[in-house]
């Protein structure tokens, strides 16, 4: 399976057209794919609290948008979260790569994994955790529950999700 | 003149166009001066005005005017490089440049020292930056909507606030308001 193009697919068919990215290494290959496809809009932003406020303006303007970003970057966007996307109560499938997880090598990258599922929690952010191939079988599910509620959704995808990535 | 006089005197143009204002004092005066259905009122997040608005512009091909501050720009620097790259003809961001944080207080902001927002917008990439003082605003705008180009327009004015009621319509309301218009 090309989980890369599995997961646009997905986005695609769920009517996501407009998805801004903040890189990782995890998410070269979907970041990738999405740039490439015609019936998706990407737009890359220079923060992930930037790309919420892009998200915000292109739903209210009538696109379904999705964010894909590092978990590191819940660090930065809890009020981007509370005041704007909650508050508002505005749909946002984020699918978040999930450093600091199994098979991660950079250690510092666990300091923030630790607090991920806390942060998210402590927002009643509903989350979804990808850590076998296969559950990108939850996906498509996951997107429609996300515009069905108007919620901000978050999908942690580990390394093991990914296939592992590097010498390790 | 400070931003409220600023507002009063182009409200007749703002109220036929969809506005993304930023948070604060400034949603709070133009609230107060000509409440519209097509008004986005942020009540939170400092410094993603512009962001929403460029979002809101890609969209959907309605001009969307973004009311927003020195301060909001700052804190968001990231912005202009985005806006540079990828805004479209029915964007304009107006920077009401007043020198200072106006909601906290009127705390300087670097813009009145050595920062020049304009010369940041150029070096970003946004092709039609223009610089006007406040009382050239109605103009510049209006010619900025004819233009059909996106637009970096920041108007330097005095520091200052009107004193203003705070916002009590539901978040929701706002969003959901302003939706229709934006469909309508």
């Amino acid at each position: 399976m090309n989980i890369d193009k599995r997961i646009a697919d997905d986005l695609a068919a769920n009517g996501v057209s407009f998805v801004t990215t903040v890189p990782c290494k995890q998410l070269a290959g979907v970041i990738e794919e999405i740039d490439q496809r015609d019936d998706i809009f990407h737009i890359p932003s220079n923060k992930e609290d930037e790309g919420m406020g892009l998200c915000a303006g292109a739903w209210m303007g009538g696109k379904r948008p999705a964010i894909i970003m590092q978990n590191t970057a819940i660090g930065v966007t809890i009020n981007t979260l509370a005041t704007l996307i909650q508050y508002y109560r505005m749909p946002l499938p984020m699918l978040i790569s999930y450093r600091g997880e199994l098979r991660e090598p950079v250690a510092c990258q666990v300091e923030m994994a630790v607090h991920t599922k806390a942060l998210l929690g402590q927002l009643n952010i509903p989350t979804y955790h990808f850590h076998w191939q296969r559950d990108v079988e939850e996906f498509d599910n996951i997107l429609k529950y996300t515009f069905m509620c108007n919620k901000p959704v978050a999908i942690l995808t580990d390394a093991n999700f990914w296939g592992g990535y590097g010498d390790q | 003149m400070i931003r409220s006089e600023i507002l009063k005197e182009i409200a007749p143009i703002l109220r036929n166009e969809l506005v993304v204002c930023n948070i604060g004092i400034p949603s709070q005066e133009l609230h107060a001066i000509d409440d519209q259905p097509s008004n986005f009122y942020m009540l939170g997040t400092m410094g993603l005005a512009s962001s929403i608005g460029l979002g809101l512009a890609l969209a959907q091909p309605k001009p969307v005017i973004v009311i927003d501050g020195d301060g909001s720009i700052l804190t968001n620097l990231g912005t202009l490089p985005t806006i540079g790259n990828n805004a479209p003809g029915n964007y304009i961001l107006m920077i009401i440049d007043n020198g200072s944080y106006g909601s906290t207080g009127d705390q300087p902001t670097y813009t009145s020292q050595r920062t020049d927002l304009a010369g940041m917008a150029r070096a970003a990439g946004c092709a039609r930056v223009v610089e006007v003082q406040d009382k050239d605003t109605g103009p510049a705008l209006e010619d900025a909507l004819a233009s059909g180009e996106a637009t970096v327009l920041v108007v330097k004015c005095d520091s200052g606030n009107a004193k203003m009621p705070v916002i009590t319509m539901d978040p929701v309301v706002i969003r959901d308001r302003f939706m229709k218009a934006v469909a309508g």
